[in-house]
């Protein structure tokens, strides 16, 4: 019997003669969603090296929310992850209430629980819509696209009264309690939208054989270099290290309610999907937990120093006016020192490290982006592979530019 | 006068035959949109209108050839200019070519004269199918390599490779049909199903060559690069390939070429497979049932029947196409060469052979 040789090429040597081909994928390329640039070595369709650069999107976040109030760069947050920018809006005012070190009210954890998880689901459903769209199945992308569109039609909008830009919560607590009949909405949109989209799109994509072919195995990553190079969210837990900070750090009330961190084996493309498809369905779970706990209250901290006063103490005396003046003037008043916190938003740890020096607004902000070790982790996941596996890996990553660049 | 005559209905069925299949892309295009909407949960084009009619958007192809016809015929400076714009009509030709041999009806009698409804009855039929879809690669492989630029370059390759593979397993995929109905013209093809099998069922291609069928089926979408094998243009991956560098006019003869082997391909399979013009238990007297039931209908009637067969099932195909496409993703590059020839080309052979014993133990 003969023995087959494989021949196996040497890490940057080709086959004959030549150059490998340079091909810039980005900053503006159908398949990069966002502005980043992938400049890929090509041998063939073969990837042989492959360097990610980014900074197109770059708006100085960190820089801008310097000269800005502690509750003006609420807004400046809607615009790190502007798929998820609610999700984005709590984790920031959790770091300054850690900061302040007041605890918000029960109701307050209870809505920004909701919030988040709703922001959960949409960011997995544009993440796999896109990356089924690279894939070339478009119609998932529409399956995901509609219960998106019912949760903001239905739930953001009449909460925040914007899509994109919401800015909600406020330094010790949110910016208005929920709009009359939401919980009966959510409930609504849960059983006759996204329940029935998750199951149509499992039904399409997951027990097909060339979904299969295309995602199994490609871009692969062990825990040890997942964790290495800082990966984060749904990618860490489908390298099978189940580490969410929702369960394992515990904030807000999620120590209250019953769900399961789902964790793939082979930290591959296909382990990406599935683990986001199962934290869609946990996250589900968790709403409806939270709205059946629901309860009742103000939703904003009973201490005047974070609280603008009611509108008739603005108009009816001087010292609310003054009060009103003064918040909206100065800001918040925050201690100083130093502090990180993170959540686990929809792409993994969004961290925010502040340091202030007391007054107003914020001395520094670093933001802590899942993104970050996610795009920098590309080369590893790509390289050795082909094209179109470098189109499913970025897809099912979820690089948001807005976040990786700040 | 009798050869004005021929010339005559010669030139009929050219026109005929391309005028119906060149409306057939036009309104193909605005099914592949509506038809997509309609399985995406959304409303597809409606804006376009004339004299306040929408008509669910018919009127959107109208105004993309307008659009296309008006803008800029751009070339960039970096490419080749005459196969550049070579590449478009080598794209295109062949496909228009080869409905030259597909028969959209039984031969009709006019004035004492036999007219076979097909614009040439070749005795060579299939072979000369083969050789003009071996040509449309050129299109592609040339509008690759005549742009001159990195991802039109890549789709060319892709394509190249992918529709010569293809190629292989389409055209051993029918030699079963062949051995089966002993020829390779397409009339006599056609006319061989419209016999019954043990009496009861339509000899059409499907039922005698089920694997070929299938086999047919999937080297066709390979071949006019319709997703899952959508890979030459791959728009996620290689911005839109072998046509990223084209506009206005040149672009609109890729995307007709590509919807005419559309139409070509469902015609080729209705022929092939599913008897043509061939009518269910339809003679050219009536219907004849197996049971001895037979209903006579008038030879206008007849022709009619049959040309409406062979367009239902055209239309069928054509809508299948589409289906498929906006419901499974796209392959790899590799596993498209994989099944083409370790899957594809094995099982064709193997549907050769299982042919030849059956038509032994038959005969």
């Amino acid at each position: 019997m003969t023995e087959v040789v494989t021949y196996k090429r040497e890490a940057g040597k080709l086959d004959m003669q030549a150059e490998p081909m340079l091909l810039n994928i980005g900053p503006s390329h159908p398949a990069t969603h966002a502005t980043l640039r992938l400049i890929a070595e090509l041998d063939g369709e073969t990837i042989l090296k492959l360097t990610p650069e980014f900074g197109y999107l770059h708006r100085c976040f960190e820089k801008e929310s310097e000269s800005h109030t502690w509750t003006q760069v609420v807004t400046y947050t809607d615009r790190l992850n502007y798929v998820s920018p609610l999700m984005n809006n709590v984790g920031y005012a959790m770091a300054v209430e850690k900061l302040c070190g007041i605890d918000v009210t029960e109701r307050c954890k209870y809505i920004r629980v909701l919030i988040s998880e709703f922001s959960r689901i949409i960011d997995h459903m544009v993440c796999i819509g896109t990356n089924m769209v690279d894939l070339g199945a478009l119609t998932n992308f529409w399956y995901f696209w509609k219960p998106r569109e019912e949760v903001y039609m239905h739930l953001i909008e009449p909460l925040t009264g914007t899509r994109l830009t919401t800015g909600y919560t406020r330094i010790g607590g949110m910016a208005w309690d929920l709009p009359d009949g939401w919980e009966e909405k959510a409930r609504g949109v849960i059983e006759h939208v996204i329940l029935p989209a998750i199951a149509d799109v499992n039904a399409l994509l997951t027990k097909n054989r060339i979904f299969i072919e295309r995602t199994m195995g490609v871009g692969p990553i062990t825990p040890k270099d997942a964790i290495a190079l800082g990966f984060t969210g749904p990618c860490l837990r489908a390298a099978g290290v189940p580490l969410d900070l929702r369960k394992d750090e515990t904030y807000l009330v999620y120590d209250r309610f019953d769900f399961d961190v789902p964790v793939g084996e082979e930290g591959d493309t296909c382990d990406r999907y599935m683990v986001r498809m199962e934290e869609m369905r946990q996250s589900v779970r968790i709403i409806l937990q939270a709205l059946d706990q629901l309860p009742g209250g103000p939703v904003n901290v009973d201490d005047p120093r974070f609280n603008l006063p009611p509108k008739q103490e603005v108009y009816g005396s001087i010292e609310g006016l003054m009060n009103h003046f003064k918040h909206i003037m100065d800001g918040v008043q925050v201690p100083a020192g130093e502090v990180y916190s993170a959540t686990e938003a929809a792409n993994g740890e969004l961290g925010y490290y502040i340091v202030s020096k007391g007054g107003g607004g914020p001395y520094k902000i670093k933001v802590r982006p899942p993104c970050f070790p996610l795009f920098q982790g590309m080369p590893r996941l790509c390289e050795g592979g082909m094209i179109a596996d470098l189109i499913a890996v970025l897809g099912s990553v979820n690089i948001i530019a807005g976040e990786l660049d700040r | 006068m009798s050869g004005l005559f021929d010339l005559a209905v010669a030139v009929a069925r050219i026109a005929i035959m391309l005028i119906f299949c060149l409306t057939f892309v036009v309104v193909l295009t605005w099914a592949e949109r509506k038809g997509a909407a309609y399985m995406q949960d959304r409303r597809g084009p409606n804006r376009a209108k004339i004299l306040g009619l929408t008509l669910g958007g018919i009127f959107h192809p109208l105004a993309d050839a307008i659009k296309f016809l008006f803008k800029e015929d751009f070339i960039p400076d970096h490419v080749h200019r005459l196969f550049y714009q070579m590449a478009p009509m080598f794209a295109l030709a062949p496909a228009l070519m080869t409905i030259a041999v597909i028969p959209f009806g039984p031969p009709v009698t006019i004035a004492g004269k036999t007219i076979p409804l097909q614009i040439a009855d070749l005795n060579v039929g299939i072979l000369y199918v083969f050789a003009m879809s071996g040509l449309t690669v050129y299109g592609v492989i040339l509008a690759g390599w005549a742009s001159n630029s990195k991802y039109p370059l890549l789709g060319g390759l892709r394509s190249s490779a992918q529709m010569i593979s293809y190629e292989v397993s389409l055209g051993l995929s029918i030699i079963g049909v062949v051995m089966v109905f002993r020829s390779v013209k397409l009339s006599q093809i056609v006319a061989s199903q419209g016999e019954l099998l043990w009496g009861i069922v339509p000899q059409w291609g499907v039922v005698v060559q089920p694997l070929g069928f299938i086999l047919f089926l999937v080297a066709l979408y390979a071949e006019a690069n319709r997703t899952p094998f959508d890979l030459p243009e791959g728009e996620s991956e290689i911005v839109a390939g072998f046509h990223t560098e084209y506009g206005s006019f040149k672009f609109s003869m890729f995307m007709m070429a590509e919807y005419f082997h559309l139409v070509v391909g469902s015609l080729l399979v209705a022929t092939l497979f599913f008897g043509g013009w061939q009518f269910p238990y339809l003679a050219s007297s009536g219907f004849v049932l197996p049971g001895g039931f037979s209903i006579g209908l008038p030879g206008a009637v007849v022709l009619l029947l049959r040309i409406g067969a062979l367009f239902a099932k055209v239309v069928f195909f054509a809508w299948l196409f589409i289906w498929v496409r906006w419901t499974i993703p796209r392959f790899r590059y590799d596993q498209v060469m994989r099944l083409g020839w370790k899957v594809m080309l094995p099982l064709s052979l193997l549907n050769i052979f299982a042919t030849g014993i059956a038509l032994l133990l038959v005969a």
